[in-house]
């Protein structure tokens, strides 16, 4: 395992309490940012229709019936809206190793023990200097069907290096501490209902910050899969019996002691989204919850997330935007090599799992995955097998509809920066500008500030 | 007047009802014991502990390692599940509790394990005293300064956040006799206080400095004076509307229903002759509103340490760690500095979690028919085992006759065959898990 940096540490100490504490933040550096998110209250319920127990961040006094018939009304209203998935490479992906340039002499000479074996990985069809990273197998087949753009060089002008800022400057879609909410937040504030908390859904314990709104309400949710009552040591038609039991203990008379009462409710309930959950229970033998594709088996959730995702799309939900975190851990100070493959491995294996899901359900053409990192690393490998904080990174989008063509061009190692990074060849506030308007259909100035002055990509196939 | 005190029988249900409000539950034969004491005896022996006496097998992790309570992930929490499963102090250990849930402070936003368990001595040390010295310890207390912006709060650039807490949530209740004005003047009052970042050992050297120090006038509740961080707090405490929200807050942390106003005027002339919480307890803890009024839901943390002390069980896995966050309360991680929602502890996912924390505590007990005894194929002693492995927990007749009715309805196809031999004890196993989450015993 790699040890990561301190910073890292502090930030995804501090980042866990904000979404539901933030209040009291110590700054851990100057002039710090106060993720977006904080401040939002969060309050639990159970969507009873959908079968989904969900933590709902913000959304006012509206009760959890109000929700329930918000969701119903906005299912009905656009069966067939778009979705954006945001997949978050957590600690700075080392781009460099993602698409590496095989045959440059200068590569090998900064990275004289981390440079990957020149016939490694698939060629690069866009640009023959690079090749993907051999784990990124999943990846290299997306883009062999037109169903990857990739950005190789997107960041922005001078770039911060700490974790928790450059992530803070991603989430918000500016280059503000200030900012509170997020550029997904502020999208569905715009567009949004006030009673549809899907709308905006972190697939986590926790709101991730790029979906924190001002006024409307979002969810977070771990998963439809994971409502069991496992029991060791009792099973078959004997632990059926002790669940039908668990409900009648919920059911016998309390007397109108209001104690008993909720604890009886509690009972009752959970019996209740148990049933409504079987659905989407894993079957005998498979890990994950029923689709039509295998997804990787791991310990880790977020094959598991998907998976749920695609289910929850095809049960005809109304969700609009989506964040998540991709496995592994990408702040790769030492031991690199092992830690991303395994980690890249995962990541790419499990979104094609998804694309493919999505075009076994039918769903193809309404989905599209956007994943980026908060930077990439140093050309320059250090001195403990490992990778320091770098500038500009790669960013993905994938999905059926996008146009599979390079959005900037691979930088080269060539011209580095001053600290030796990566210049920029695009900016990741035009990539979220076309997002917002040749995907969402939405005005990207209300939304990213000083929205005219990037250039957009071309995202979509004509 | 004096206030009213319970005169019904005082026996081994209501013995085990004290002990689970004013404690984590009675271990086995511990409320039949306390009974013999009767009310008084029984309450005087809570709030008049001896010195602490740890019992039981001493915490290690899964592999049988000592805990790292300051530098490991999760043993903190750990840490104190075990003083609450062993101590010999359970309302102190209680009330420690009760404070961490007043003055909540998260781990989340202090980022110092050390720190923590450094507030959390100081809650114990102040566990049955004195509010008022709570209060001003608390206040600089570094984890709290970190916590609340304390040491963000200088002359120069004001920070309000510890001084709306501090009337808002510690002293008087929200809106309760103060004003925007009065935060704000509070919070220059309580200005001062810095800390050193050194690399590799963090926030340290907590200290009040001058220079970081508003000395100007202020006014503050209508009065005015040159106030600073310790008169913040003592304006707080002298105020009209204190002693009625720490009475009415203390009550609620033990009763569930409020007192009727002829018991809490009581309660506050009590507690403002000095700011003793101990007399408070003691009447609290005798009236007779915690005997017949209705039950209350465990708090997560009492539920699971109360199981092991029932069980006999010492800290033996890092498991409680996950298992306290699914059941809704990782202890130095309340969720904001309201601390915990104590009406709402149960829901469909916490309920679920409550039936996790069950299902590992019961597991080092499970039977099969491969080990240990041989479960008889025998209804009514599958229930009584359940009951006695549990610490003999008093339950309604209802429920008993409903365990009763499902181990003979799943034992009834299995009386030969292979069936004969392997169900008793998944029977048994089933009962025990459902005596153990039951209505009957998530609350008390």
């Amino acid at each position: 395992m790699a040890r990561c940096c301190s910073d890292y540490t502090r930030t995804a100490l501090i980042r866990r309490g904000v979404a539901e504490a933030g209040r009291g933040l110590p700054a851990i550096e100057p002039g710090m940012p106060v993720p977006a998110g904080s401040g939002l209250s969060r309050r639990d319920f159970v969507a009873r229709s959908l079968g989904l127990a969900l933590a709902v961040y913000g959304g006012g006094s509206l009760l959890p019936d109000a929700f329930e018939e918000g969701i119903e009304a906005a299912a009905a209203a656009d069966p067939q809206g778009r979705v954006l998935v945001s997949v978050f490479l957590d600690g700075g992906a080392d781009s460099l190793s993602m698409l590496f340039p095989a045959e440059d002499p200068v590569y090998r000479a900064l990275r004289p023990r981390l440079a990957l074996p020149g016939d490694q990985g698939t060629p690069f069809a866009e640009d023959a200097r690079l090749r993907w990273h051999p784990s990124l197998g999943g990846l290299a087949t997306l883009h062999a069907e037109g169903k990857l753009s990739v950005a190789p060089g997107i960041g922005y002008t001078t770039p911060n290096q700490s974790h928790f800022t450059s992530r803070h400057y991603y989430e918000v879609g500016a280059t503000s501490v200030r900012a509170r909410t997020g550029w997904l937040g502020r999208y569905l504030d715009r567009v949004g209902r006030p009673d549809n908390p899907l709308q905006g859904l972190s697939l986590d314990n926790r709101l991730q910050p790029a979906l924190a709104t001002a006024r409307l309400p979002t969810a977070a949710i771990d998963g439809p899969d994971r409502y069991d009552f496992w029991t060791r040591g009792v099973w078959g038609e004997v632990a059926d019996r002790m669940l039908a039991a668990m409900r009648d203990l919920g059911s016998l008379p309390h007397g109108g002691d209001a104690g008993l009462a909720v604890a009886a409710d509690a009972a009752l309930q959970s019996h209740r989204l148990y049933g409504q959950l079987l659905p989407f229970k894993p079957k005998e033998g498979s890990t994950g919850i029923p689709s039509p594709v295998p997804y990787p088996v791991s310990e880790d959730a977020f094959p598991r997330r998907l998976a749920g995702l695609a289910a929850m799309l095809a049960a005809g939900l109304p969700v609009r935007v989506v964040a998540l975190r991709a496995p592994g851990m990408y702040d790769t100070h030492d031991s690199q090599p092992g830690e991303l493959a395994e980690s890249l491995q995962l990541t790419a294996d499990s979104l094609l799992a998804f694309q493919r899901d999505l075009e076994a359900r039918g769903l193809a053409d309404r989905v599209l995955v956007h994943v980026w990192s908060e930077f990439g690393r140093r050309a320059k490998e250090n001195g403990s097998d490992g990778t320091d904080h770098g500038a500009a990174g790669i960013g993905l989008l994938l999905g059926s509809r996008v146009a599979g063509r390079l959005i900037g061009e691979f930088p080269g190692l060539q011209k580095l920066d001053e600290q030796g990074n990566l210049r920029a060849t695009s900016d990741f506030r035009g990539l979220y500008c076309a997002l917002l308007e040749q995907w969402l259909g939405a005005d990207a100035e209300a939304i990213v500030p000083g929205a005219r002055s990037f250039r957009q990509p071309q995202l979509l196939r004509a | 007047m004096a206030i009213p005190r319970y005169n019904g029988r005082f026996g081994k249900a209501q013995a085990e009802r004290l002990l689970w409000r004013a404690g984590f539950g009675p271990r086995q034969g511990e409320a039949e014991r306390l009974a013999k004491l009767g009310l008084d005896g029984a309450v005087r022996s809570l709030t008049r502990p001896g010195p602490e006496k740890l019992v039981g097998p001493a915490p290690k992790d899964d592999k049988g390692r000592p805990l790292a309570p300051i530098d490991a992930y999760g043993h903190d929490h750990l840490w104190w599940l075990d003083r609450m499963v062993r101590t010999s102090r359970p309302l102190a250990e209680r009330m420690t509790l009760v404070w961490h849930d007043w003055f909540a402070t998260s781990n989340a936003g202090v980022g110092s394990q050390r720190l923590m368990l450094q507030q959390n001595g100081l809650l114990r040390r102040h566990a049955l005293g004195s509010f008022k010295e709570l209060l001003l310890e608390i206040t600089v207390d570094p984890a709290m300064l970190l916590w609340l912006s304390g040491t963000e709060n200088s002359r120069r650039s004001p920070n309000e956040n510890y001084a709306r807490e501090l009337m808002e949530l510690f002293t008087l209740g929200e809106g309760n006799g103060y004003t925007e004005r009065d935060v704000r003047e509070q919070a220059r009052a309580l200005t001062g206080w810095r800390y050193t970042w050194r690399r590799g050992a963090g926030a340290t050297d907590f200290r009040f400095d001058r220079e970081r120090h508003d000395p100007g006038q202020k006014v503050v509740f209508g009065r005015r004076g040159t106030f600073d961080w310790r008169d913040a707090c003592n304006l707080c405490l002298q105020h009209p509307r204190h002693p009625r929200f720490v009475v009415e807050k203390l009550w609620s942390a033990f009763v569930p229903v409020p007192p009727d106003d002829a018991t809490r005027a009581e309660l506050e002339r009590l507690y403002r002759a000095d700011h003793r919480v101990r007399p408070v307890l003691e009447a609290v803890l005798a009236h007779p509103a915690l005997y017949t009024g209705p039950r209350m839901v465990k708090p997560p943390v009492v539920y699971l340490a109360g199981l092991l002390r029932g069980l006999g069980r010492g800290i033996d896995t890092a498991s409680w760690v996950w298992l306290g966050g699914m059941a809704g309360q990782r202890l130095f991680y309340p969720p904001d500095v309201a601390g915990w929602d104590d009406t709402r502890w149960l829901d469909t996912a916490t309920f679920r979690g409550r039936w996790a924390l069950a299902n590992y505590a019961l597991g080092p007990y499970s039977l099969s028919d491969r080990k240990g005894p041989t479960v008889p194929n025998d209804p009514e002693a599958i229930v009584k085992g359940a009951l006695k492995v549990l610490g003999e927990p008093t339950i309604r007749p209802a429920t008993r006759a409903l365990l009763l009715r499902f181990a003979r309805s799943s034992l009834a196809g299995a009386k030969t065959g292979w069936k004969a031999k392997a169900y008793p004890p998944l029977v048994a196993n089933a009962v025990r898990q459902l005596l153990a989450t039951s209505p009957d015993y998530q609350t008390s």
